[in-house]
Parts: C-alpha cells; sequence; structure tokens
C-alpha cells in the first residue's frame, strides 16, 4: 500500500496545533524504545524521567525555575522568527547579560538597598540588547547573515566569562576557584517559596509572554514584523522599514535573554562561574517552535522543555545514564515536530493500487 | 526536416482529459484534435485550463483520466523527455534561458544535445537563416531583446525537428512588428506539415493566424470553430460566456494647468546585473488625466514603478515632485502621505500578504488615512469596516473581510487592491498592469473606476503591456524602451504601430521624439 503526501488546498489549522502532541507522544514512544534496548523497563523509566522530578512541591519549583529562562528567551526570539529574523545567539546574549548583572552586583558589593537587585537585572537586559546589536548592525550595515553572526557570538560570551572568572573578577576568598564573589543579599532576588530556589523573578516569564501576545496581535508593529516576516515584497509595498524590525527583534529578544541571564546569577546561583546555562539559549529555540511562536504556547512547551531538564538530572541518578539523555530528548521533540509540521500543509494518502497507468 | 503531410489519422487527440488539483477541478473531460499541418488555436481566459492541457500534452503532468492518441496510436506521454522523442516541441510564455551563457550554451543545455559545441552553432546558424530567425549562437542571452530570447526557443525546440510545436502566448512579450515576422515563421513551419498548438487570449491574432480554434471555459470545452469565420466579438462570448462593454473614455481633455506628478530626468541604477537602468526619465501627469507607459516588459517598467513609490529611492530629491514638493528622498508611508496611492504589478505577494485577510490586508497601505491606528494599536474594528466598504463598493467576490488574500481569484483581489486605494481618494495614483491576467469583466470594472478618479481630478498613471487597455483609457500615452522613456503622444494623435515601432526602441520617428535611440546619456 503506498503512501503519498498531497498538498493540501489550505494549511490545516488543527495541525498547526495537533503537530506538538504528536512530536511529544512520537518522543515518549521512541524514548521508550531506547530505554527497552539499554535494558529498562520502558515505562518505569519514563515515569523516572517525566513523573518522579515533579511528584514533589519542590520539583515542581525546580520545573519552574527551569521553564523561566526558556520562556523568557523563547518568545523574545519568536517575535524574531516571525519577522524572518533569525537570532541563534539567544545563549551569548544570556552570558552577557549574566555577565553585566553580575558585574553590576560585584560593582555594588559594598552598598545594600532595595535599588540594588532592579539594577542587576537592568544591567543584565541592557548588557544582552547590547550583544545583539551586534548582528543587528553587522546585518543591516554589511548584509552580514544574522544566524551566523550570532551563532559565532555564542562562543565568544562563553570564553569572555570563562576569562573574567578565572581572572579579573576571581574572588579573593575563593582558593583560587574560577568564580566570582558571591553577590550580597540586596543584589539577589527574593525567594518567592521558602525551602526552595523559586525566585520572584518566576513572574517576568507570564509578564514578558504577555507584553509580546500584545506587540504580535495588538500592535502596528508587531503587524509590520508579520508582513515582513511573511511577504517581504509586500512589506516594502507598504513601507514597512525591514531594518527597523532587524533591529527591534534582536534588542528585544537579546534583552530577555540577558534579563534571563542576570536572573540565573542573581537567583539560584548566585555568583559568577564559568557555566551559567545549561544551554537555555539553543533550548529556547525548541521551545519557540514547539510552542508555535505564540507567547502562550511557549510558556507551556517551556515547560516541557524544562521537564526535560528535570528529568535528564534525575535520570542520570536512578538509571545511571549520561546527561546527554537530555539532549537526545530534547532533540528528538525538535525532529518529530519538524516532521509533523509537515502535516500542515500535507496530508497523507494511503493509495490503493491504481488502475490507470500514471 | 519537413514533414510529410497525409490525410491520414490527427497528429494529437486528447479525449476525456480530467485533471484534478486540490480544492480545483483544472481540465475537466476536455476533448481536443490537433490535424496534421494544422495552426490550432487554444483559447480560454486565465485560469480556464489552457496551460494545465498543454502540460498534460507536452508530459510534464500526467492526467487523472483521459486517452492521448498520437497519429492514431495510444500513447502515453509520462515525461517531457517522451513528448520530445514522439516529436512534441514546447515553447513556454516564460523563457528558461540562462543570462550569463551564449545561445549555443543554451540550446546545448536544454536539449542535452552532445554534439560539440561548433557543430551546434553551424546547426544552429542553418536553422535561424532557413526560417528567418536572425540569431547569432555566439551572443550572450544578457545582450538579446525579449523577441531574440523567444527566437532562442522556438530555434530550441526546432532542432529536435518536431511534428507538433506547442506555443504557450508567445506574443506576450512581443512589440506588434515582432509579432508579424513570428507569425511569417509560425505559417511556414504549418506549410512545412508540421502542427502548431496555439494558445492565447488574444483574438485578433488567432483570427488571421489559426485555421480551427477549441474554446476553454472553466475546465471545460466550451465550443470548437473555425476562427476566420468568427468574429472578435463571438469568439470573446465563447471564451467568457457573455457579452462585455469596453470603456467609454468621455472625450474632453483636461485644461493642463500646473502638473501633479513630474519626473524629472530621474535615473537609476540597476538593483540586479542585466536589469535595465533608468535613463534621464520624465514626464508630467496632470489632474484629471489618464497617462499610458507602454512597454515590452522588462525594459524598466518594473524599476520605474518602484521608484514612483518610493521603494527605492532617487539620488535627486527634485527628481519625482507631487504637487510641486520633492518627494523623490520619501519613502512608500510618506508619499503616501502626499496623496499618492500605488497598486504595484505584483497583485499576491507584493500588494497584498496571501496568508492575511483581506481586513489586514487593508493596514498595508490605508492604515494611517483611514485611522487605523491608535497610540501604536491597531483598531481592527476600523480595518474591518474599511475592508467591508471596498468589497461592496467595488463588487469584490470574496467570503468576507475575514476571507484570506490567496483565497480569491485574480480578478477579485486586483479590484480589492484598486478599491483599497482609490477609497482613500488619492490625488495621484499609480498604477502597474492593472489589468494582467484579470478576467473580462472584472478588467472593463477596473478600467471604469480609473476613469472615473480620473473624472474626480485625480491624476492617474498607468503602465501596462496591454496597448488595447491603454488606448481605451488614457489620454496620453509614452513608451518605455531599455530603461528610457519617450515623449508623450495624445492617444488621438498616434497610432498602435507608432507606439510599436517605439516599443521595438525605434525613438525618430518624426524628428521630434527626444529620446535619442542608442546614443549615451549626457
Amino acid at each position: 500500500m503506498p503512501l503519498r503526501l498531497e498538498a493540501r488546498a489550505e494549511p490545516s489549522r488543527a495541525m498547526v496545533f495537533a503537530a506538538p502532541v504528536i512530536a511529544i507522544a512520537a518522543t515518549l514512544c521512541l524514548g521508550g524504545i531506547l530505554f527497552a534496548a539499554l535494558g529498562f523497563d520502558p515505562f518505569t523509566a519514563l515515569a523516572a524521567f517525566f513523573i518522579e522530578p515533579v511528584s514533589t512541591v519542590y520539583g515542581l519549583s525546580e520545573l519552574l525555575l527551569k521553564a523561566t529562562p526558556l520562556a523568557l528567551i523563547g518568545v523574545g526570539l519568536a517575535l524574531g522568527f516571525r519577522g524572518n529574523v533569525w537570532n541563534i545567539g539567544a545563549e551569548g546574549q544570556l552570558i552577557i547579560g549574566a555577565v553585566a548583572g553580575g558585574g553590576m552586583a560585584l560593582a555594588l558589593y559594598d552598598v545594600s538597598g532595595l535599588w540594588v537587585m532592579p539594577c542587576v537585572l537592568a544591567a543584565g537586559v541592557a548588557g544582552g540588547a547590547a550583544y545583539a546589536a551586534v548582528p543587528a548592525l553587522l546585518r543591516t550595515r554589511f548584509h552580514a547573515n544574522e544566524i551566523l553572526t550570532s551563532l559565532m557570538l555564542n562562543y565568544v560570551a562563553t570564553l569572555f566569562l570563562g576569562w573574567l572568572v578565572h581572572g579579573p573578577w576571581r574572588s579573593p576568598e575563593g582558593y583560587n576557584f574560577p568564580e566570582s564573589r558571591m553577590f550580597t543579599d540586596s543584589a539577589l532576588l527574593p525567594l518567592l517559596v521558602e525551602g526552595t530556589r523559586l525566585h520572584v523573578g518566576v513572574l517576568f516569564a507570564p509578564l514578558a509572554a504577555f507584553a509580546t501576545w500584545v506587540i504580535v496581535s495588538r500592535s502596528f508593529l508587531g503587524f509590520q514584523i508579520k508582513v515582513i516576516g511573511m511577504t517581504p515584497a509586500a512589506g516594502s509595498f507598504a513601507g514597512f522599514g525591514p531594518r527597523r524590525v532587524i533591529w527591534f527583534t534582536l534588542m528585544f529578544g537579546g534583552g530577555l535573554a540577558g534579563l534571563a541571564g542576570a536572573m540565573e546569577v542573581a537567583g539560584p546561583i548566585g555568583q559568577l562561574v564559568p557555566i551559567v546555562s545549561p544551554g537555555y539559549g539553543y533550548t529556547a529555540i525548541i521551545a519557540a517552535f514547539l510552542g508555535r511562536l505564540h507567547p502562550f504556547g511557549i510558556l507551556l512547551s517551556s515547560l516541557l522543555l524544562a521537564l526535560i531538564y528535570l528529568g535528564g538530572d534525575a535520570a542520570q541518578i536512578a538509571l545511571a545514564v549520561p546527561f546527554a539523555v537530555t539532549q537526545v530528548f530534547q532533540g528528538m521533540v525538535l525532529f518529530f515536530l519538524l516532521a509533523a509540521d509537515v502535516l500542515i500543509r500535507y496530508r497523507v494518502r494511503f493509495d490503493a493500487p491504481r488502475s490507470v497507468a500514471s | 526536416m519537413t514533414v510529410s503531410v497525409s490525410a491520414a489519422p490527427p497528429r494529437l487527440v486528447m479525449r476525456g482529459i480530467v485533471k484534478r488539483f486540490p480544492g480545483c477541478l483544472a481540465n475537466d473531460g476536455i476533448d481536443l484534435v490537433v490535424e496534421a499541418g494544422q495552426c490550432h488555436a487554444l483559447l480560454g481566459e486565465n485560469g480556464a485550463g489552457k496551460s494545465t492541457l498543454v502540460k498534460i500534452a507536452s508530459g510534464v503532468l500526467s492526467a487523472d483520466a483521459g486517452e492521448i492518441f498520437w497519429e492514431g496510436a495510444p500513447a502515453a506521454i509520462g515525461s517531457p523527455a517522451a513528448a520530445r522523442a514522439l516529436g512534441i516541441g514546447m515553447v513556454f510564455q516564460h523563457f528558461s534561458l540562462f543570462e550569463s551563457m551564449t545561445v549555443a550554451e543554451n540550446v546545448a543545455l536544454g536539449t542535452g544535445d552532445p554534439s560539440p559545441l561548433p557543430a551546434l552553432a553551424a546547426r544552429i546558424a542553418e536553422v535561424s537563416a532557413r526560417y528567418g530567425l536572425a540569431l547569432d549562437p555566439q551572443r550572450r542571452i544578457a545582450d538579446l531583446s525579449v523577441g531574440e530570447r523567444q527566437r532562442v526557443e522556438i530555434v530550441r525546440a526546432l532542432l529536435q525537428d518536431p511534428k507538433l510545436l506547442i506555443m504557450d502566448e508567445p506574443t506576450s512579450v512581443l512589440t506588434p512588428q515582432e509579432a508579424q515576422s513570428l507569425f511569417g515563421v509560425l505559417r511556414r513551419l504549418v506549410a512545412e506539415g508540421r502542427s502548431i498548438l496555439y494558445i492565447s487570449h488574444k483574438l485578433a491574432e488567432i483570427r488571421i493566424l489559426c485555421t480551427a480554434a477549441t474554446v476553454l471555459r472553466g475546465g471545460r470545452v466550451a465550443g470548437t470553430c473555425d476562427p476566420r469565420e468568427e468574429t472578435a466579438a463571438s469568439l470573446g462570448r465563447m471564451m467568457i460566456g457573455a457579452d462585455f462593454a469596453p470603456p467609454a473614455r468621455a472625450a474632453a481633455a483636461p485644461a493642463p494647468g500646473e502638473p501633479r506628478l513630474v519626473v524629472d530626468r530621474l535615473s537609476m541604477a540597476p538593483e540586479m546585473p542585466f536589469a535595465p537602468a533608468l535613463d534621464a526619465v520624465s514626464l508630467a501627469v496632470h489632474p484629471g488625466e489618464i497617462f499610458g507607459i507602454a512597454g515590452v516588459a522588462g525594459n524598466g517598467q518594473a524599476e520605474l514603478l518602484r521608484a514612483l513609490s518610493g521603494e527605492s529611492l532617487a539620488a535627486v530629491a527634485e527628481a519625482v515632485r507631487i504637487d510641486g514638493v520633492a518627494v523623490g528622498h520619501l519613502g512608500p508611508r510618506r508619499r503616501r502621505a502626499c496623496g499618492m496611492g500605488f497598486v504595484p504589478e505584483e497583485r499576491l505577494g507584493r500588494g497584498a500578504v496571501p496568508d492575511m485577510s483581506l481586513a489586514d490586508n487593508t493596514l498595508l497601505s490605508a492604515s494611517r488615512s483611514e485611522g487605523m491606528l491608535s497610540r501604536g494599536l491597531i483598531r481592527f474594528a476600523r480595518a474591518r469596516q474599511f475592508a467591508e466598504t471596498v468589497i461592496g463598493t467595488f463588487h469584490v467576490a470574496a467570503a468576507g473581510p475575514d476571507a484570506a488574500a490567496r483565497s480569491l481569484s485574480g480578478g477579485n483581489l486586483q479590484k480589492f487592491i484598486v478599491g483599497r486605494e482609490i477609497l482613500q481618494k488619492p490625488r495621484l495614483l499609480i498604477v502597474g498592469q492593472p489589468t494582467w491576467g484579470v478576467d473580462a469583466g472584472a478588467a472593463a470594472a477596473i478600467h471604469r473606476d480609473l476613469i472615473a478618479l480620473a473624472q474626480e481630478g485625480a491624476a492617474v498613471l498607468v503602465v501596462s503591456q496591454d496597448l488595447d487597455e491603454l488606448f481605451s483609457i488614457c489620454d496620453r500615452i509614452a513608451v518605455m524602451c531599455q530603461g528610457r522613456l519617450s515623449a508623450a503622444r495624445p492617444v488621438r494623435a498616434t497610432t498602435v504601430e507608432e507606439v510599436g515601432m517605439l516599443m521595438g526602441g525605434v525613438f525618430h520617428l518624426d524628428g521630434t521624439a527626444e529620446g535619442p535611440g542608442h546614443a549615451p546619456a549626457p
């Protein structure tokens, strides 16, 4: 029975929403098969991966803690993706945001006050946006592809942070470990739930999602971004400036990534260390597409991807599998999502053998 | 290379051809018989199913149902190569030539001919000499005119010695004079016993060229006839299914006062390699006047339209003036604020975003003039209301303001886009190809609307390849050729022949036209 893809007359709206569900189901199936091949009972292993980590209040708080940077970065990136601005550099913008926020916290080491923490966060936003301005400038001034420039700047940011904590910003009391001083309490985000690491920064994620939703679906600026993303020639006919869209979306996404970075170092980490992110900037790209580039969808997809992070940590302990299992699951979700997205524009036909020779 | 003429079976018979695309039945049981040595016209409006039928005959598409007979025997045409092997040659409307390669190299690539280039060049020279298709095998495509490029396609097809030559809208890119010489070539091919399937919607040329016609309408055969025994009106009725009245242009030409639009020695560098540059283009359009720009496609009209709309900016601000205000440095939105409306050549993908609703599409050009914005936020109710008004006023067949632009037929979308601009009461409207690929009913409506707009005192500039259109609605016509614009002539004081000469680059007819032919720019 031959299988055939046939173009749909209209893109299917139902499939836009069904594709992530299909992708998640396929990921669970293949994940189970993989665990079985490794010699585990697939149901126990999947339960250890996906259910046990969130069966406690502490586990749920960790879920929200990890979903926050993903959601912040994801909604920012999605705005650019709608306008055909492909910022792959959120990881670097997060790191520079952490550096700027951390630098502010270290600079204000000797002062205390309620205004210190907002200064740290503002510095993070500014740092991330400034770092995203580099690919924006290269794209608008020299037509350099922002995918390449923003991606390459990620490595620059990682090495820059490494140099800082190995050198000038290394803690004098740190026994030569590559770490900065611990930030003072004034610089840290207050906790939301005692006994957990969940801080007030988690509230920024729904706020950012709402603000982005207003931009995308209510503002003329968001309309311009969508037009330029869907049909650049129509944007040019209407007189919408592509430069403005490139600058705005990169700065917006960079600012949110920088905020996420500052919140990591002023939240659960509490100091600058060589690695401040387990790849949130990359995983947020998956979150953006899994959430259909819609701000509220991205809130949900961020929770799922945060769960995969937690599950990966739990599986390392419970099943003694390496950390790479997290990336395997992330990869499977993205892979199946891209495959399932074909169904938005095509339908599968099962052909009976045709009588007419073709 | 001659083909024997026999009274025996028809060269090509297609019977009961059905082809279905998602959401559209393109061919619904079509029959077609092409005799040997016959020039057979395939007539129909855009979307009637002509291109689909021809693609099936040339092996590009396969039919869902139906039979094909070639010289009396059943034939399966599974691929373009199979069609070539049978003796079916094709000259497409859109050329498939590599600009940076020579004629001979293009022919070698297109036919897969393994013979060495010099031998091939000799055969090209021989074939082109025999049919009077002057062509130098060593020249680069980029240096050729559109008419010459079409000759390359024809020679490429003739080198395969086809028994049936399919020509898709061959005159749509030619000047009237070039079209006449093409007809001479086609008559010689028919005299040799070859068959020609000639696809067109131009009734006049079919009546002088073809001896049989099959008329398609909505995917079915509307009738067959001998076009020599029909009138243009009766053919048109078969094609459209109804009579249509050409628009009547009021006779009174407006008294020229201050011009509304002035283009003053506008020059633009080419945006891409092989694209034409604009070379000191000057014109003036007065209130109440419709000014036409004729020309073969690709001679700078697209560049001129972009320079007028503000999508590309002039080097000198004074090169484009609206009501005396220099706007050459202003972008499209600032020019709209000066009272300019603009209808681009491509309606889907420039004039409208295909996947957005009609209501959203009004925001492209009417957001400011119709008060659709408030503090940076969109007032969607205003946009919907405006879209409804456009749909109602201009009789756009659409499901409503929420219908996606891509769901409309070409004619209805064009009515919507023209209506969107006209309802904003522009003082100056610039229109590119107002009725290209639009059905006759919608074309007549658009022409009436443009004329009405001019009568209300707006200046209208129309760029079109369709001379009939320009002659029926314009007050004055100028011709664009190789990036230059001829002096404008009143429509009543010029003829199709004269405009045709200008389209071919002959700019010094009576010694008064200032276009200096091939002289370098000052």
